[in-house]
C-alpha cells in the first residue's frame, strides 16, 4: 500500500468531495493502521460528508448511527422483533410445543432486528460505519462503543457471541458539546476539520455545481470567508455556501459587484438567526463586498 | 494490524531513528499529550512505511496519530518542528496553568495549619474502651458536631473568624455540595420509576406463561442529572466570601459529574481542571490565589461576554443551570451586562444568582449591575451562610 495521498484526494474528488491533503493522509493512515478516525470541528465543516465520500471511494455500504441523548443498546445494536415473537408463541402453543422449544425458536436469528452497530460487523464486505455526533450520546454508551471498537465482537445473551466478519472502517464525528473520554480519544486517530480555505471552498462550489462560473465561485468563497470573520452567532458552513452559490446562479448573477441588491437579499441562505441578520446591515454587506470583490 | 506486520517494521528501522522517536514521544508527553505504547508502535509502523521517507507526509501522519483533541492539534506542528529540526524545546506549557504555590497567603497558611486540629471521627480501635463506652463517646461526638454544624450554618460567613471554625465551615460547604447531588439524583430516580414497559424482558418472562404477558418488566428511563455551571466572582468586594465559595465549588465539581467552574474578576478563568485535583488543600489553595486576583474592579459584563463566546457552546446544554455568585458590583456598563445576561438566558435552563449581600439587613439590589441583570435571573437568593445554600436544594430539584 503506498501512501499516495494525492491519489486518495483525487479519488475523493471523483466522488464529489474536495479534501485537503492532510485529511487524505489521515484517511490513508486509517486504512494502514486499521484504527477508527475521530473527526472534530465546527458544525457545518463537512465532517459527515467525509464518511459518505469514503464509502463512495471504497464502494462500500455506509452504515450510519446518529447519536443522541439516551441512545441505548436496543437502538444501536439489536432488538428482538416482538410482534413476530408473540405470534410465534401463540402458533407453537397450538401445536403443543414445550416452553423450552418455543424459547429456543423465538430467540433465533429469524427474530433478530439488526441495528447499525450489529449490522456493521456482520457484513461480508467491510462497510463504512459512521458514528455521528458521538458527543451527544451518554458516557455509558461511549464506554460500550469503545469495547466494540477494540474487539469487534458483541455478545447477545440469548444467542451467543457475534464476531465481526469484516472490520468496518469507522468514522466518528464530534461537535464538542461534551468532552469525550480519554480512552476513546486514545483509541482513535484524530483529525481536526477546519473551514476550507478560499481556494478549496471555491473548488467545492465548482465541483458540486458544475454549471457555475469559475469567477463567481471565487467571489462567493471569498465573501463567505470574510463573513466567517465577523462576530456571528451561527457561522455559515459549507452547505450554506453551496446553497448561496446555487441561489446566486439561479438568479443569474455573474458578478457580485454588479448585483449588491441580490447579494443582500440572498444572505438569508447564510445567516440563520435574526441577530446575525440584523448585524449584517446593508452598509456592512457593501463594505465586505468592496473588500472581496 | 496483525502482530506479524507489526514486528516487521520494527526490525527494519535503525536503532538511531528508534531512539529519536522515543525522544519525540517523551517530548510530547512532557507537553501533555497522552501517548502510550500503542501509539509509539504505530508511529514505528508509519516510519517504516513509504510515508516515512516523505517528510511532507510524515508530519500530518504523526499528527493524526498522536493528537487527541483540538488543543493538541494546534500545538503539534510547532512541537514537531522544534524537535525534528533540532531546536529541542522541552516544554511549552502556558504559564497560567503552572501551579503557583510560592506565595500562599497568611490566611491559607493558617487554614492548613488548622486542618489537622479539626475533630476527627473517633477511631474505635484506638479508644480502647468497652463497646458501650464507644457508643456513648460516638453519640456525644455526633451531637457536638451536629450542634456546631447548626450554629455554623446559620452564622454569617463574615462573622466566622476562628481558624478552626473556618476549616469546619469549609468542610461543611463541601459536604453540602455532595449531599445536594445525592438527593437530587435519588429524587429523580424515584419519580421516574416504572414509566415504560421493557418489552425485551417482558417477552422473556412471558414465555413460561405461554406468551401472555402477565409479569411485566418496567424500564426505568435514565435521566441525565442536572448540569451545573458556577461562575464565581473573585473581586475585592467579595473577598470575605471567596475562600468559602471556592470550597463549595470544589465540592460541586467533585460531586456533580457534569459541572464546570469559572472564576472571574477583571477577566474570566476556567478552573474546573484545577479543582479536579484530588488533593483538596492544594486545589483550593491554587484557586484561592487565582480568585484573589488583582484587587481591581469587577467587569461582570465582559467576563460574561467571554463566557458566552468561548465556553457556553461547550459547557451549556438544555439541562444546565448557571449559578452566578456575585455581589453585582460591576465597574463596566450595565447595558453590556444586560445584553450578555439575555444571551446567556436563552441558552441555559435556569440562571441562579446568589448574592451574599441579600443576607445583610436592609439590603436592596441597588447596584446598577445588579439592576440590569435581575430581569434575566430566575432565582435571586442570599448566600451569606450555609443555611441559605442548603435552601437552594429543593429549587434545584425542580429544575
Amino acid at each position: 500500500m503506498t501512501p499516495d495521498r494525492d491519489r486518495i484526494a483525487e479519488r475523493l474528488a471523483a466522488v464529489g468531495y474536495v479534501a485537503d491533503r492532510d485529511l487524505a493522509t489521515a484517511l490513508w493512515l486509517m486504512d494502514f493502521l486499521k484504527r477508527p478516525l475521530l473527526l472534530e470541528g465546527e458544525a457545518g465543516v463537512g465532517k459527515t460528508e467525509v464518511a459518505k465520500a469514503l464509502a463512495a471511494v471504497h464502494q462500500a455500504e455506509l452504515i450510519r448511527l446518529q447519536c443522541y441523548e439516551g441512545l441505548d443498546q436496543n437502538a444501536a445494536l439489536y432488538e428482538w422483533n416482538y410482534q413476530r415473537q408473540l405470534l410465534a408463541i401463540k402458533a407453537h402453543e397450538g401445536a403443543g410445543a414445550s416452553a423450552d422449544a418455543i424459547e429456543e425458536h423465538i430467540f433465533s436469528e429469524k427474530y433478530l432486528l439488526e441495528r447499525p452497530l450489529l449490522a456493521a460487523i456482520r457484513r461480508d464486505k467491510p462497510p463504512v460505519l459512521l458514528v455521528d455526533e458521538v458527543d451527544r450520546a451518554d458516557e455509558e454508551f461511549e464506554a460500550f462503543l469503545l469495547e466494540l471498537l477494540s474487539d469487534f465482537q458483541v455478545s447477545i445473551p440469548e444467542l451467543g457471541t457475534v464476531t465481526a466478519r469484516s472490520i468496518p472502517r469507522v468514522v466518528l464525528t464530534s461537535n464538542g458539546t461534551r468532552e469525550l473520554s480519554d480512552a476513546l480519544r486514545r483509541r482513535c486517530l484524530y483529525h481536526y476539520v477546519d473551514f476550507p480555505d478560499v481556494e478549496r471552498e471555491a473548488r467545492i462550489v465548482t465541483t458540486r455545481l458544475p454549471h457555475i462560473d469559475e469567477a463567481l465561485a471565487q467571489q462567493v468563497a471569498r465573501m463567505v470567508a470574510a463573513l466567517r470573520k465577523e462576530d456571528l452567532r451561527k457561522v455559515p458552513g459549507v452547505a450554506e455556501t453551496l446553497d448561496w452559490a446555487a441561489t446566486l446562479a439561479g438568479l443569474e448573477v455573474h458578478d457580485l459587484r454588479q448585483a449588491p441588491e441580490a447579494v443582500h437579499e440572498t444572505l438569508i441562505c447564510l445567516l440563520k438567526t435574526h441577530e446575525d441578520r440584523a448585524r449584517l446591515s446593508r452598509e456592512v454587506t457593501d463594505r465586505l463586498l468592496g473588500k472581496v470583490a | 494490524m496483525s502482530p506479524a506486520a507489526m514486528s516487521e517494521p520494527v526490525a527494519t528501522i535503525g536503532a538511531n531513528l528508534r531512539r529519536r522517536l522515543a525522544g519525540f514521544t517523551r517530548t510530547l508527553r512532557d507537553n501533555g499529550f497522552a501517548v502510550g505504547l500503542a501509539e509509539t508502535r504505530d508511529a514505528l509502523a508509519i516510519l517504516a512505511s513509504p510515508a516515512g521517507a516523505r517528510p511532507a507526509l510524515l508530519m500530518p501522519a504523526l499528527r493524526t496519530l498522536f493528537c487527541a483533541d483540538h488543543s493538541d492539534w494546534q500545538r503539534f506542528a510547532e512541537i514537531f518542528a522544534a524537535f525534528w529540526r533540532g531546536r529541542g524545546v522541552r516544554r511549552m506549557q502556558p504559564a497560567a496553568s503552572m501551579p503557583s504555590r510560592r506565595r500562599p497567603s497568611l490566611q491559607h497558611l493558617a487554614q492548613s495549619a488548622a486542618v489537622p486540629a479539626a475533630p476527627r471521627p473517633q477511631d474505635p480501635v484506638e479508644s480502647g474502651d468497652g463497646e458501650a463506652g464507644d457508643e456513648m463517646a460516638d453519640r456525644r461526638e455526633h451531637a457536638t458536631a451536629a450542634s456546631t454544624a447548626e450554629r455554623l450554618a446559620a452564622a454569617d460567613l463574615r462573622h466566622i473568624v476562628d481558624v478552626r471554625e473556618i476549616a469546619q465551615t469549609h468542610a461543611l460547604a463541601e459536604r453540602l455540595a455532595h449531599r445536594m447531588r445525592a438527593r437530587l439524583v435519588r429524587r429523580e430516580q424515584a419519580r421516574r420509576r416504572g414509566r415504560r414497559i421493557d418489552l425485551r424482558r417482558t417477552i422473556h418472562r412471558s414465555v413460561s406463561h405461554g406468551g401472555t404477558p402477565i409479569d411485566l418488566a418496567w424500564r426505568r428511563r435514565k435521566v441525565k442529572p442536572l448540569r451545573l455551571v458556577v461562575l464565581l466572582d473573585g473581586s475585592g468586594s467579595m473577598e470575605l466570601y471567596t475562600a468559602f465559595f471556592v470550597r463549595f465549588l470544589h465540592g460541586v465539581v467533585d460531586a456533580f459529574r457534569e459541572s464546570e467552574a469559572f472564576v472571574f474578576h477583571t477577566r474570566l478563568a476556567h478552573v474546573s481542571a484545577s479543582l479536579r485535583d484530588r488533593d483538596v488543600a492544594r486545589a483550593v489553595d491554587r484557586l484561592s490565589l487565582m480568585a484573589q486576583g488583582m484587587g481591581g474592579g469587577t467587569r461582570i459584563g465582559e467576563c460574561l461576554a467571554a463566557f458566552n463566546r468561548w465556553h457556553a457552546k461547550r459547557v451549556i446544554t438544555s439541562r444546565t443551570a448557571v449559578m452566578i455568585v456575585s455581589d453585582g458590583y460591576d465597574t463596566g456598563a450595565p447595558e453590556r451586562l444586560a445584553d450578555e445576561m439575555r444571551r446567556l438566558r436563552r441558552r441555559c435552563r435556569r440562571i441562579i444568582w446568589l448574592n451574599p449581600l441579600i443576607g445583610w439587613r436592609d439590603y436592596a439590589p441597588e447596584a446598577r449591575g445588579m439592576q440590569a441583570a435581575l430581569p434575566y435571573v430566575d432565582l435571586f437568593a442570599p448566600a451569606h451562610n450555609l443555611a441559605s445554600l442548603a435552601a437552594l436544594e429543593p429549587y434545584l430539584a425542580r429544575i
